[in-house]
C-alpha cells in the first residue's frame, strides 16, 4: 500500500537530523554483507551513494547508460558548489544557507530537508578535498570562494569552470575504489527499464543491456534511483543527449508519486539557438554574472539595426544600453536568481529589444576587463570563453556574449519523504530525480550540493534504517515468477515499439513534443495554453504509437530504440507537467502563470491556497491521475514575497 | 552566427562494422546543405535522420553531453582524433572548419586497448579498470578533517587541476602509434601525487595503475608526444615525466 507521510522528525529544525540519526536503526557489519542495494545512475548522487554503501559493506550493484560512470551529466556543471563554511567571514551560516535556499525556491520546499542540506554542506567540501578534488585556492593555500545568484555572501567553492567534473571524478574515484574491492559491481551501457514491486515493496529492477539488447532482472533489498532530471522533455535543453526521465516515469507508473512536475528551471545564460538542426543548448555558467553585465539596447531602433546587421553592440554607447537587471533589481543586480533573470530577458525580447534573431541579449565583459584587466578575466573564465568561441565563432573578449534562457534543471521529481524514500517502500530517489530541496526554483551551485548531500550523507543513514527491517528477507531468485513477469512485460513493451514500423523517427516526435512544451509549458504559462498543450500531447502520443519508425533490431545496439523508449515516456511526462501547471493557479519560482503576477510583472504566489507539494498518483492508462497535497509548513522561515530589489 | 550562411555539400566516408567480430568497411554518403554553424555531431544527426528515412540503419556513435566535458564522443576524423581543430572534443567541432565539396573520413578510435563494439563505438572499459586499480585516495565517506586544515599552495593546486581536467576520452591512445595510455594514467597519478592528500599512497598508486595498464593491452610510451597534441584538454606530457619519476621512486623503494 502506498503511504504518504513525510516522516519529518520531531524537534526544532536545527535538531531534526541529529534526532533522526540518534534514533535510527542500524545494521551490524556482518549483516550488511547479506543485503543488496541497487543504485541506478552514477552521477553525483548515485556515484556517491554507491561508493558510500560499498564502503559500509553492503552489496552494491550500480547501473549507468553511458560507457563509464565518469560520464554522468553531473560532469557538465560548471560554476560551483555551495557550502555554509563562512570561510570568507561575510556573515554566512547554516541558517542563512537554509534561508536563502527556501527563499530562492519561492517557499515551496520542505523546511526540514533544506535545513539538513545546509547542515551537511560543510562535510561535502571536507570530503571532496580529502579525495583530492583540486578546488581553487588563494595564495595563502586556503580555499577560495565566489558569489552566485540569490545570495549576498560568497559561499561557492569551485574548480575553474569545471566544478561538476571535479566533484564527479571525486565520486567516481571513490566508486572505482569500491569496484576494485568488489563491493560494487558496475553495469555500464545498461538502462533501467522498470522497477519490480513485490507485495508492496520494491525488490529490484529490470534492465536492458544496450550492447546486446538482453533483458535481465536484478534483485535488491533496496533500490535507489539517482537518474537525474527530465529537462529533455523540451527536446532542446542543457541536458546531455541521453538524459531522460524514464526511470522516474516507470517508478511513477508502478505507484511512486511524482511531485511538482511543473517546476522547471530555465537558465538565463545559455548560447542562443542557431538553427533547426540544433541538438542541444550550451549553458554559460552563472558565475559569469559575477563580472559580466547583462544588457539590451535601450532604443528599439538600435535593436532593429543590430538584428539587421547594420550596427554592432560595440557601436551602442553606455547611455543607450539598458542594464535591465541592475535597473529593476538594484540590490542584487546581475546576481538575481535564475528564474527572475530569465523572465527579465524574455520580457525585453518580447518587447522587441532582443538582438541576433530577436531572442538574445548581451552579457558584456568589457567593464570587467576595464576594471580587472584581461588576465584576471581570463584566469576566472578562460575555459568558458573558449567554449563560447568554439560554438559561435565570436571572441567574447572583444564583443559581448549573446545569451538567452534555456531549459536547464527540473526541481520536480519523484516525491520522497524525509528519508528520501518514495511512496513505494524500499524505493529511494536522490539528486535531481527527487523533488526534495529546491522548491519552485533552484539556486546556482546547489545542484551539486544536493546530489552529494543525498549520496554521501543522507542515503547511507536512511537506507540503512530501512534495511534494518529487511534482514530476514532472503535474496530472491531473479528467475522466480514475479521477476520473470516483469521481464516479460518489458519485452512486450519493446516488441510493441519495434512492431509499429511507422514512418517518422523518434527525434521527429521528440521535436514536436519539445515545441509544444516550450510554447505552452515553458517560461510563461496560462490556462488556455496549458489546455491546448494537453490536447496536442494526447494527439502526439496517439500518432507516436501508430507511426514511430525504429530501424534495426531489438537484440542489438540500437540507439533509435533507446530514443523511442525515452520519447514515449517524455510525451506522457510532458502531459503530467501541463496538468500540474494547470492545477497550480499561482506563480512561484520557475512556474510563471501570466494570470498571476504583480503590477510590476513579478511572480505572484497565493500561499493560502498553494503552499503545498502537488504529488501525482498514477491511475492507469488513459485515466486522469490523482493529485495528493503535502501541506508545507513554514515554522523557521517567514513566508515572504521574494524581493531582490 | 558566422557571416557566411551558405550550406555545405559534403561526401562522407564512414566506417561501418556490425559487431566486434565482424569485418568492417567504409561506406560513402552524400549530404546537402549543411549549415556551417552546425556542430559535427549535428551533421551526423542529419545523416542518421536521412538513413532512417531511407530505411537504412543509422550510424552508431558515442556522444552525450555535447559540450566537451563528458568524454563520450570519440571520432577519428580525416586522420585526427576529434578532427581538424585544436583543444576540442568531437562534439565541439563545427562544420565551419570544412569546405564545401569536401570528402570527410570518419573512423572509430583504433587501438588494441579499445575494441570496436559497433560502427564508430569502441569499448573503453580498460580505462575504468586502470582507475579501479589505484586512481583514488583511500578515504571513506565521513570523519574527515576541515577542508582548510591542510593548506596547499596555489601553484600546486592549479597544477593538479590541469592534470585533473582529463576527460578520459581516449584520444591520446587513439593517436599514439603504440596505443599507449600513458597520458591518461599520468594525468591521474600526477593530480594525486601533487596534493598532500594523495601523496601518502603515491608509490602504491603509480605501481598499481601502471601494472594494470600493461595488463589490459595498452602499448608502451616512446615519447613521440603525439598524445599531447591531440588531447582536447591540453594535458601536458610533463605528466608522463612525473609518472615515470613516481614509478621509478616506487620501484626503488621496493
Amino acid at each position: 500500500m502506498t503511504t504518504f507521510n513525510s516522516k519529518i522528525p520531531e524537534g526544532v529544525v536545527a535538531e531534526k537530523w541529529d534526532n533522526y540519526k540518534n534514533h535510527q536503526k542500524l545494521v551490524n557489519p556482518a549483516n550488511k554483507r547479506k543485503l543488496d542495494i541497487i543504485v541506478v545512475g552514477s552521477g553525483l548522487a548515485g556515484g556517491a551513494a554507491a561508493a558510500s554503501f560499498g564502503e559500509l559493506g553492503f552489496n552494491v550493484k550500480c547501473f549507468a547508460y553511458q560507457d563509464s560512470p565518469r560520464r554522468a551529466h553531473s560532469i557538465a556543471a560548471q560554476g560551483g558548489i555551495n557550502a555554509a563554511k563562512n570561510y570568507t567571514n561575510d556573515g554566512d551560516s547554516i541558517y542563512r544557507l537554509f534561508y536563502d535556499t527556501v527563499k530562492g525556491g519561492d517557499y515551496r520546499a520542505r523546511e526540514s530537508n533544506v535545513y539538513r542540506l545546509a547542515q551537511v554542506s560543510n562535510s561535502i567540501i571536507d570530503q571532496c578535498v580529502a579525495q583530492g578534488v583540486p578546488f581553487a585556492r588563494d595564495y595563502g593555500g586556503l580555499l577560495d570562494n565566489r558569489s552566485f545568484g540569490g545570495a549576498q555572501v560568497s559561499r561557492t567553492f569551485y574548480a575553474k569552470g569545471q566544478t561538476g567534473q571535479q566533484l564527479l571524478l571525486g565520486a567516481y574515484s571513490a566508486l572505482s575504489r569500491q569496484i576494485g574491492k568488489g563491493t560494487v559491481k558496475m553495469y555500464n551501457r545498461t538502462e533501467m527499464m522498470d522497477v519490480v514491486v513485490i507485495d508492496g515493496k520494491c525488490r529490484g529492477i529490470v534492465t536492458r543491456n544496450m550492447v546486446t539488447g538482453e533483458i535481465d532482472a536484478h534483485f535488491g533489498h533496496a533500490v535507489v534511483l539517482a537518474t537525474g532530471g527530465y529537462g529533455n522533455v523540451f527536446f532542446l535543453s542543457t541536458n546531455a543527449m541521453g538524459s531522460n526521465g524514464s526511470a522516474a516515469w516507470k517508478a511513477y507508473k508502478r505507484g511512486a508519486y511524482f511531485a511538482n512536475p511543473c517546476y522547471v528551471q530555465i537558465h538565463p545564460t545559455c548560447i542562443p539557438v542557431h538553427g533547426e538542426f540544433q541538438s542541444k543548448l550550451t549553458l554559460m555558467s552563472e558565475s559569469l554574472r559575477n563580472d559580466g553585465r547583462v544588457w539590451a539596447p535601450k532604443r528599439k531602433e538600435d535593436a532593429e539595426a543590430i538584428r539587421a546587421g547594420k550596427l554592432k553592440p560595440q557601436d551602442i554607447p553606455d547611455e543607450q544600453r539598458d542594464f535591465y537587471l541592475e535597473r529593476r533589481y538594484p540590490a542584487f543586480g546581475n546576481l538575481v536568481p535564475r528564474d527572475v533573470a530569465s523572465r527579465a530577458a524574455k520580457e525585453r525580447c518580447d518587447a522587441g529589444f532582443g538582438v541576433e534573431s530577436g531572442e538574445a541579449v548581451y552579457l558584456d565583459f568589457k567593464y570587467a576587463i576595464d576594471r580587472l584587466g584581461r588576465n584576471v578575466v581570463e584566469a576566472r573564465y578562460g575555459n568558458l570563453f573558449q567554449m563560447y568561441e568554439k560554438i559561435t565563432d565570436q571572441n567574447p573578449y572583444e564583443t559581448p556574449m549573446m545569451i538567452y534562457p534555456a531549459i536547464h534543471y527540473t526541481m520536480g521529481g519523484l516525491w520522497v519523504d524525509y528519508e528520501l524514500q518514495t511512496t513505494i517502500p524500499g524505493l529511494f530517489a536522490a539528486g535531481e530525480a527527487n523533488f526534495s530541496d529546491h522548491g519552485a526554483n533552484r539556486l546556482g551551485a546547489s545542484a551539486l550540493m544536493q546530489g552529494l548531500a543525498d549520496g554521501y550523507f543522507v542515503l547511507p543513514y536512511t537506507v540503512q534504517n530501512y534495511l534494518a527491517d529487511e534482514l530476514h528477507t532472503p535474496r530472491m531468485d531473479e528467475k522466480s515468477e514475479p521477476f520473470e513477469k516483469a521481464v516479460a512485460e518489458v519485452k512486450n513493451h519493446i516488441n510493441k515499439l519495434m512492431s509499429i514500423k511507422g514512418s517518422q523517427s523518434a527525434d521527429t516526435f521528440h521535436k514536436k513534443l519539445g515545441k509544444v512544451m516550450w510554447e505552452h509549458v515553458g517560461m510563461a504559462r496560462n490556462k488556455e495554453g496549458l489546455q491546448k498543450a494537453i490536447n496536442e500531447l494526447t494527439q502526439i502520443k496517439e500518432e507516436f504509437w501508430k507511426d514511430v519508425k525504429i530501424p534495426g533490431s531489438a537484440d542489438d545496439l540500437n540507439p533509435e530504440l533507446e530514443k523511442a523508449n525515452r520519447v514515449a515516456d517524455f510525451i506522457e511526462l510532458g502531459e503530467l507537467m501541463a496538468r500540474d501547471a494547470l492545477a497550480r493557479e499561482e506563480s512561484c519560482g520557475g512556474h510563471f502563470r501570466t494570470e498571476h503576477r504583480t503590477e510590476e510583472g513579478e511572480a505572484l504566489r497565493h500561499d493560502d491556497d498553494f503552499a503545498y507539494v502537488g504529488a501525482w498518483e498514477y491511475a492507469g492508462e488513459n485515466q486522469d491521475p490523482n493529485m495528493h497535497k503535502e501541506d508545507l509548513k513554514f515554522e523557521f522561515c517567514k513566508l515572504n514575497q521574494r524581493n531582490y530589489k | 552566427m558566422s557571416e557566411q550562411h551558405k550550406g555545405l555539400n559534403l561526401t562522407l566516408k564512414v566506417w561501418r562494422q556490425k559487431g566486434p567480430k565482424e569485418k568492417g568497411h567504409f561506406e560513402t554518403y552524400s549530404l546537402q546543405n549543411i549549415s556551417p554553424d552546425s556542430s559535427f555531431l549535428e551533421m551526423m544527426d542529419v545523416l542518421n535522420e536521412q538513413l532512417v528515412t531511407e530505411d537504412k540503419e543509422p550510424i552508431a556513435f558515442d556522444h552525450d553531453c555535447r559540450e566537451g566535458i563528458c568524454g563520450m564522443c570519440s571520432l577519428y576524423i580525416n586522420g585526427r582524433a576529434h578532427g581538424p581543430d585544436e583543444d576540442i572534443t568531437t562534439c565541439q567541432l563545427h562544420m565551419r572548419k570544412f569546405k564545401d565539396g569536401e570528402t570527410i573520413t570518419v573512423e572509430p578510435w583504433r587501438s588494441a586497448g579499445f575494441p570496436v563494439i559497433k560502427d564508430l563505438i569502441v569499448d573503453r572499459g580498460a580505462f575504468d579498470k586502470i582507475m579501479a586499480a589505484g586512481g583514488f585516495v583511500s578515504v571513506n565517506t565521513g570523519g574527515i578533517p576541515d577542508a582548510n586544515a591542510i593548506p596547499i599552495s596555489k601553484d600546486k593546486a592549479d597544477e593538479a587541476m590541469d592534470a585533473a581536467s582529463c576527460i578520459g576520452c581516449g584520444a591520446c591512445v587513439a593517436t599514439c602509434k603504440n596505443g599507449s595510455a600513458m597520458l591518461f594514467v599520468s594525468a591521474k597519478v600526477s593530480q594525486l601525487a601533487l596534493l598532500p592528500q594523495g601523496k601518502i599512497e603515491a608509490a602504491r598508486r603509480a605501481k598499481a595503475m601502471v601494472a594494470k595498464m600493461d595488463e589490459v593491452g595498452f602499448g608502451n610510451c616512446t615519447n613521440t608526444g603525439a598524445c599531447e597534441v591531440e588531447c582536447p584538454k591540453g594535458i601536458s606530457i610533463a605528466n608522463i615525466a612525473r609518472l615515470n619519476r613516481e614509478f621509478l621512486k616506487a620501484k626503488i623503494q621496493d
